[in-house]
């Protein structure tokens, strides 16, 4: 299994789209830095989020989603807050970790 | 300078805070600049909306949580901030969703108002061409 | 590294004295380096290092001293929100010596 990060804004670059646009059944993906905001409900992009969580699962980090001002109990249903460990676990127990920058 | 001549200045804002060092080097030329006594604007769109997302918390990140300061901009004499409805949007964002930042009017009678303005496409545009100088974060 | 002795204990500062952790800042560490400036604080010098903590807290930012001066006049009284006033306390600048004295970082936009 590959774990895909993402940690550009999908507003300002399409690192998203390209990760989900490559990203196999299974595989997961996990939003950190500016990332996180694809997480939030009712921006342009939950639609893209929404469909991806039929074959992926999505995480997102917490602390970097709370410095941004959002909270957990506003992100798209089906997403999954992990800590810095959960993060460390999640890379851990995949075959590798693919950034898209 | 050799003549006191107060000149329109807009500082444009389009990139998340902390991601990248963007929106800090802004805030900081933009209090460093209110020294000079100009005509400054600020305009947030895009990315830049996010930096005035009300309740901010960094301490899980270690970094610093510069979300206060731009509460400091009324102190400085920069109470014109314009923010792109449509960027708030696309964002899922509202009015409330943004830092409540606020100024006294000195003309009258240093009442409290708001220093946000949301403003649409056309607005902004317009703003842009009013200006002398346009810096771009 | 730069440092000051307070209490017994030993506080980094950088090359211009002003100290390098925020948290490290006691009451005597004021003294400590308005000694060296060869300055006894006063009642009229504490209000100005207080209020200047409590506005980095609020704002995280240490005032320019125009706005520190204004600030002061609204808080403490119009007698003590002016330069004249501010610089006899502060010969060294209002803003940088007493933010030093704070244990805040230069104020932003002084140089």
């Amino acid at each position: 299994m590959t774990l895909h990060t993402v940690n550009k804004s999908p507003f300002d670059r399409n690192s998203l789209e390209s990760c989900l646009r490559f990203a196999r059944q299974g595989h997961s993906v996990l939003l950190f830095e500016d990332g996180v905001y694809a997480a939030v409900k009712g921006t342009r992009f939950e639609g893209l989020v929404t469909e991806a969580l039929k074959n992926n699962k999505i995480y997102v980090l917490l602390p970097d989603l709370e410095a941004r001002g959002m909270r957990s109990d506003n992100i798209i249903d089906g997403l999954k807050t992990v800590d810095y460990a959960g993060f460390v676990d999640l890379a851990a127990e995949s075959d590798r970790v693919q950034a898209w920058l | 300078m050799t003549e006191n001549v107060t000149k329109k200045f807009l500082y444009v804002n389009r990139k998340a805070p902390y991601g990248t060092i963007y929106a800090l080097e802004s805030l900081e030329v933009v209090l460093i600049g209110a020294a000079f006594e100009q005509d400054v604007s600020m305009a947030f769109i895009d990315d830049g909306v996010y930096q005035l997302k009300k309740d901010q918390s960094t301490d899980g990140i270690g970094m610093k949580n510069f979300s206060p300061t731009y509460n400091a901009l009324g102190d400085y004499d920069v109470h014109k901030i314009y923010v792109d409805k449509e960027s708030l949007d696309e964002r899922g964002l509202t009015a409330d969703d943004l830092m409540n930042l606020v100024y006294e009017d000195e003309d009258d009678d240093y009442a409290e108002k708001s220093s946000i303005s949301i403003v649409t496409r056309e607005e902004l545009a317009q703003l842009m061409e009013q200006q002398d100088v346009v810096l771009s974060f | 590294m730069p440092s000051i002795e307070v209490n017994g204990k030993t506080i980094e500062t950088d090359e211009e004295g002003y100290l390098v952790n925020l948290n490290d800042w006691v009451e005597e560490a004021a003294q400590v380096l308005a000694a060296q400036d060869g300055l006894e604080l006063t009642e009229n010098h504490w209000e100005v290092i207080r209020f200047l903590r409590e506005y980095y807290d609020e704002y995280q930012i240490a005032p320019a001293v125009r706005v520190l001066t204004k600030a002061i006049g609204k808080k403490l009284g119009k007698e003590k929100g002016n330069s004249k006033y501010l610089y006899e306390l502060f010969p060294y600048g209002p803003a940088k010596q007493a933010c030093r004295f704070a244990g805040l970082p230069k104020p932003t936009g002084c140089v």
